[in-house]
């Protein structure tokens, strides 16, 4: 045959094409395979069903290793509404038990969350009961794309301390933005230790990747769990508290508004902590949270506000102590200095009255009686002191800083958040209102007497009392004792001490017994207990006076100082002191004697809530 | 003189066989069905050659073919050219009959069930089509140019299966045979059809892709196209016409009113493309009808007829895409220009298969590691996608090898037709060349998502008796033709 020779070049051609066909195929296999990392990690999402595995959150115990806060554990209807096939909305909605309304709502919302995406996992409904979810489970298969997460919800063994504790709630778009620990749909601590020591007790969560085959079947475990991270359950908390003595204190102030702070003073450890009126944590436990948490900040009476740490109240004369410190450290007055006290404080125009009592008088008996007038001729002379402090403005400022160094005008700095500073005003504040230079003891006069512009929490009160208790320092008060594997921060053991020398608190300290023997205070002493107590009875713009007591006991070696504040309750011996005093007697002996048993009574009956002007809605 | 008995021509046949194809066709052909054990591979897994698996029954029909590849080798060689047409007959009567008897699968018509085979009379008629083709251009004194009846013998042959398996809706295998256009511009067949087809492809993916934005009150689509033609125009001039002058002067008359148009774009004069382009290339066509009379300008018409059809074929695309196509098709055709991302229905095949071969990497996962391969994300993975398994267990390096082989075996086919001293070898290879061609080309640019999902398998290598079959026996069928090579002389 002839051969052509010009049509055989053609095979260059049809070569040609096969080549430059199987080049343009490497260079595109080289780039999905080698250049573009996007399909790696769309293979995964596909393949991979990263399942998170939650921790159990930490348990709390009370200081008598009694448990009060553990876990159980609560199902959430989870979807990916990208796996999510047809299936019957009617069967699934009875399942469920909710009504189709309920479903599209559900469904609308979903898809209206700020996080929401198709291929990532939704919750659709939380907290199944255990009933529902048993039903959920047998039909789970007919749903594919749905399933079930087990998560952890918290419950309570007492009924008490929901202002210490806290509660759990899911995170919000806020919390995933400042921790990426967290994913929708997440627990995270709200309020109380709960939020305090969220990273403590919130443990690792841990991470079980299955493999999914493209019908959303579970084919099994991938590298037979080799790659999964197991979770880290988050560590035990030990509280300072004992659960008993905040039931009990709970229970005195029923119907009261205020509060109760006890510490152990050689060690900080709060004893108990009551903010009055309180609610019962288990109500913000489950589906049911939102709408009582909504109640809750409706309350008129605020029952979320923890007063123990966020009210500033006018100390009243539990401030006077305060004032004999540094009226002795600064050397303005000694044991035996003598003020008159003719019914009150009468200088300049100015009258602070006082009661019936023995006139000229000195420290000791004046805390014992709490008169007013010492205290302020005190201040007087300290203020007005030139010879010493040149004006009252640089007197005035020697005395604040003492106070602060007891613990006023700053956050103590508890672990708990939300804590309030008090207020106590420097000579900058004065001179702006009254003008640099135009203002003198007497115009400020009344903050001898825990007046005026002074402002305190229980919990700066109660640490005061405990100062006095120690004679001379004290250890940030804190609630938590042990956190379980771990330290707690160093200020929770570290001794802090006042700018006032240490024997001055001795005739403090006789003072108060003074006044429980035979002063305002008698109604605290019980058993043979040496009791050692301050009133406070604090004029407010709110209504009836406010009635207050600080106190520990015993007087040597004392092992509970405590502060109690009762909103319009009138003076401090009718409502302060009588708790106070059952407080220390409960926790100290275990029980109240038969013949304070009347006390006791008294106080669970009585209501001051009456007189809070407080108008329920 | 050489002592011929069957016996004899038989052994020669196994001594003079190309063993370099043999072997090319035995690799791709064990590597495909170990592909399709790990991409049948589950977590309980069977042996590899348990006849419960994909691949155990792929290594039977590995069996299979190979013997009746032997039997073929034994037949004397003259029987293909001399049953040609018998063969062709007997294939476009099993074609007829497969539309009236078939079951419906999958809503195409194409399987013939008998007992417990079942087979696709359109793989055979492959074969049969490509004898017959081969007999025709065999014949005595046959050249392909010398008459246009010839042209219309061979469509005649190409189009009756092609109708024929359209009928059987297997779109996918019909146009297969559009392939053996490269049999024919081998043959003689101008080439210029081969380009006026590469043009056409490229009008049609510019103007569909481009359909969205506009450019001069025209869609993008068609002002790309328009200036592809000018170029193309411009090009045919230098090329066909030989005169660089004229090409030249084109060029500068293009660009100038180009310019123009652009600058009058900032006094605010805004001409419409339509316009522009009408009066611009018609101009350059009138002035080259000008240079064919004055300047004896050779070869104007294909130039003025090319550029006629062009423009005419553009208009005709769009309106052809919207109107002709049914939706699906549309679709499909969309999804591989990358214009709609439908990852749930037509797109979901090629996303799941991009996915999985792109995880692969350079050195792949690993073999049976591949986790999309397993979990059944890609569809039709053991069949027409299973070069996603390669992709995903042995990487960019395994993608590269069985590429390579693919074109030295597609290369070794062209080698062994060249080497052919009959037109009825030549043609014949050149057919079966051809067909892989084509089937390489659209199963991998399928895969990674270059062409539009058209369900034809990759030779040798997806999983299934009546390919695996129908490409042996047109293997096995050139080898004994090859065999012949070195036997006589006429």
């Amino acid at each position: 045959m002839r051969k052509d020779y010009r049509l055989e070049r053609r095979k260059y051609v049809v070569g040609g094409f096969v080549v430059v066909l199987v080049l343009i195929f490497i260079i595109r296999l080289f780039e999905l395979q080698v250049v573009d990392s996007r399909y790696k990690e769309n293979a995964e999402s596909n393949a991979f069903l990263r399942k998170t595995v939650y921790p159990s959150r930490g348990l709390i115990y009370d200081r008598n290793g009694e448990l009060i806060v553990y876990n159980q554990p609560a199902y959430d209807v989870m979807m990916i509404p990208r796996d999510v096939q047809p299936f019957d909305t009617i069967d699934f909605c009875k399942t469920l038990q909710i009504t189709r309304e309920e479903f599209d709502r559900r469904m609308y919302e979903m898809r209206h969350n700020p996080g929401y995406s198709s291929y990532s996992q939704q919750t659709f409904m939380s907290h199944l009961s255990a009933k529902d979810y048993g039903r959920l489970q047998e039909k789970l298969y007919r749903y594919p794309g749905f399933f079930i997460q087990k998560r952890i919800l918290r419950q309570y063994n007492h009924i008490a301390g929901a202002n210490i504790l806290g509660n759990i709630r899911e995170v919000n778009s806020r919390d995933i933005e400042r921790d990426d620990y967290y994913r929708p749909g997440d627990y995270t601590g709200d309020l109380g230790i709960e939020k305090s020591y969220e990273l403590q007790l919130r443990g690792e969560k841990g991470v079980e990747i299955l493999i999914r085959d493209a019908y959303g079947k579970i084919q099994g475990r991938y590298d037979d769990g080799r790659q999964d991270v197991k979770p880290v359950s988050g560590k035990n908390l030990t509280l300072g508290i004992d659960i008993e003595l905040q039931e009990y204190g709970e229970k005195l102030m029923q119907n009261k508004i205020g509060a109760i702070v006890a510490i152990e003073p050689s060690t900080g450890e709060i004893l108990a902590m009551v903010s009055s009126p309180t609610y019962d944590p288990t109500i913000l436990i489950g589906r049911e949270r939102g709408k009582n948490y909504r109640e809750l900040v409706r309350n008129p009476y605020k029952p979320l506000y923890d007063r123990s740490i966020m009210a500033a109240y006018p100390p009243g004369s539990t401030f006077k102590p305060t004032q004999g410190l540094i009226l002795e450290q600064e050397g303005i007055v000694n044991l035996s200095t003598p003020y008159p006290c003719h019914h009150g404080y009468i200088n300049g125009g100015l009258r602070v009255g006082c009661h019936g009592h023995e006139s000229p008088i000195t420290l000791k008996p004046a805390i014992r009686t709490s008169c007013n007038a010492y205290f302020c001729w005190g201040l007087k002379n300290m203020i007005d002191r030139r010879s010493k402090y040149g004006t009252p403005a640089k007197a005035f400022e020697v005395w604040k800083n003492h106070l602060v160094s007891m613990g006023y005008g700053y956050k103590l700095g508890i672990d708990l958040p939300g804590e309030s500073r008090g207020f106590i005003p420097n000579s900058a504040f004065y001179s702006k209102i009254y003008g640099e230079g135009r203002w003198s003891a007497n115009t400020i006069i009344s903050i001898a007497i825990g007046q005026g512009e002074i402002l305190a929490t229980p919990l700066q009160i109660a640490n005061l009392c405990a100062t006095i208790a120690n004679r001379g320092y004290f250890i940030t008060p804190h609630v938590v004792k042990e956190v379980e594997d771990d330290t707690i921060a160093s200020r929770y053991y570290e001794k802090r001490y006042p700018t006032i020398d240490r024997r001055y608190y001795e005739d403090i300290v006789d003072g108060m017994r003074m006044a429980v023997v035979g002063g305002t205070c008698r109604n605290a002493a019980f058993g043979d207990v040496e009791v050692c107590g301050k009133t406070g009875t604090a004029q407010n713009p709110h209504g009836r006076d406010h009635s207050a007591f600080m106190g520990f006991a015993p007087m040597n070696n004392p092992k509970i100082a405590i502060c109690v504040y009762v909103e319009n309750a009138g003076f401090g011996a009718t409502y302060g002191v009588p708790i106070g005093g059952l407080m220390m007697e409960k926790y100290l002996t275990g029980e109240i004697s038969p013949e304070r048993k009347y006390l006791e009574q008294r106080m669970l009956e009585s209501n001051t809530i009456l007189y809070s002007g407080v108008k329920k809605h | 003189m050489e002592l011929r008995n069957t016996k004899y021509e038989a052994r020669s046949a196994f001594r003079s066989i190309d063993w370099v194809l043999v072997l090319l066709y035995a690799t791709l052909m064990v590597c495909g069905a170990v592909s399709i054990y790990a991409a049948s591979y589950d977590y309980d897994h069977a042996s590899m050659f348990s006849l419960t698996e994909f691949s155990g029954r792929q290594f039977l029909w590995i069996g299979i073919s190979l013997l009746i590849g032997f039997c073929i080798l034994i037949i004397d060689r003259r029987f293909f050219e001399a049953y040609a047409y018998p063969i062709y007959a007997v294939a476009v009567f099993l074609m007829v009959l497969t539309i009236f008897v078939a079951t419906d699968i999958k809503g195409s018509r194409s399987w013939i069930v008998l007992g417990p085979i079942s087979f696709q009379s359109a793989e055979f008629g492959k074969f049969a089509t490509a004898l017959a083709l081969a007999k025709l251009f065999g014949g005595y004194n046959f050249v392909l140019n010398r008459s246009y009846k010839n042209y219309i013998k061979a469509f005649a042959i190409i189009l009756v299966p092609i109708i024929l398996i359209f009928l059987q809706k297997e779109t996918g295998s019909a146009i297969v045979y559009t392939s053996l256009i490269f049999v024919l511009y081998r043959e003689g067949m101008s080439g210029f059809v081969l380009f006026a087809g590469l043009c056409a492809v490229t009008f049609f993916v510019v103007v569909v892709k481009y359909s969205e934005s506009m450019l001069m009150g025209i869609p993008l689509g068609e002002f790309i196209t328009f200036i592809i033609i000018m170029v193309i125009m411009i090009g045919m001039v230098a090329f066909y016409s030989k005169s660089l002058k004229t090409a030249r002067n084109l060029l500068l008359g293009f660009m100038g009113c180009g310019v123009i148009a652009y600058g009058l774009t900032f006094v605010d004069i805004y001409i419409n493309g339509l316009v522009f382009f009408f009066v611009v290339i018609g101009g350059g066509l009138v002035y080259l009808l000008v240079a064919m009379f004055v300047e004896k300008l050779r070869k104007v018409i294909p130039t003025l007829l090319f550029v006629l059809a062009s423009v005419g074929f553009m208009f005709t695309v769009d309106y052809a895409f919207n109107n002709a196509l049914e939706p699906y098709q549309q679709m499909r055709i969309k999804v591989s220009l990358g214009l709609e991302e439908d990852l749930r229905g037509a797109g979901y095949n090629v996303n799941q298969s991009k996915i999985a071969i792109g995880s692969g990497g350079v050195t792949g996962k690993g073999f049976l590691n591949g986790t999309q391969t397993k979990l059944k994300y890609v569809p039709e993975q053991h069949t027409d996608f299973i070069f996603c398994t390669i992709g995903e267990e042995q990487g960019f390096i395994g993608t590269t090898l069985i590429l390579v082989l693919y074109l030295a075996l597609i290369l070794r086919i062209i080698h062994i037709a060249e080497r052919q001293r009959t037109a009825f070898g030549r043609v014949y290879a050149y057919c079966v060349a051809s067909y892989l061609i084509f089937h390489l080309g659209i199963n991998i640019g399928m895969v990674v998502g270059l062409s539009p999902v058209i369900g034809i398998p990759l030779p040798l290598f997806s999983y299934g008796g009546s390919a695996l079959l129908a490409f042996t026996m047109q293997l096995f069928i050139l080898l004994k033709i090859d065999s012949a090579r070195r036997e006589f002389g006429n």
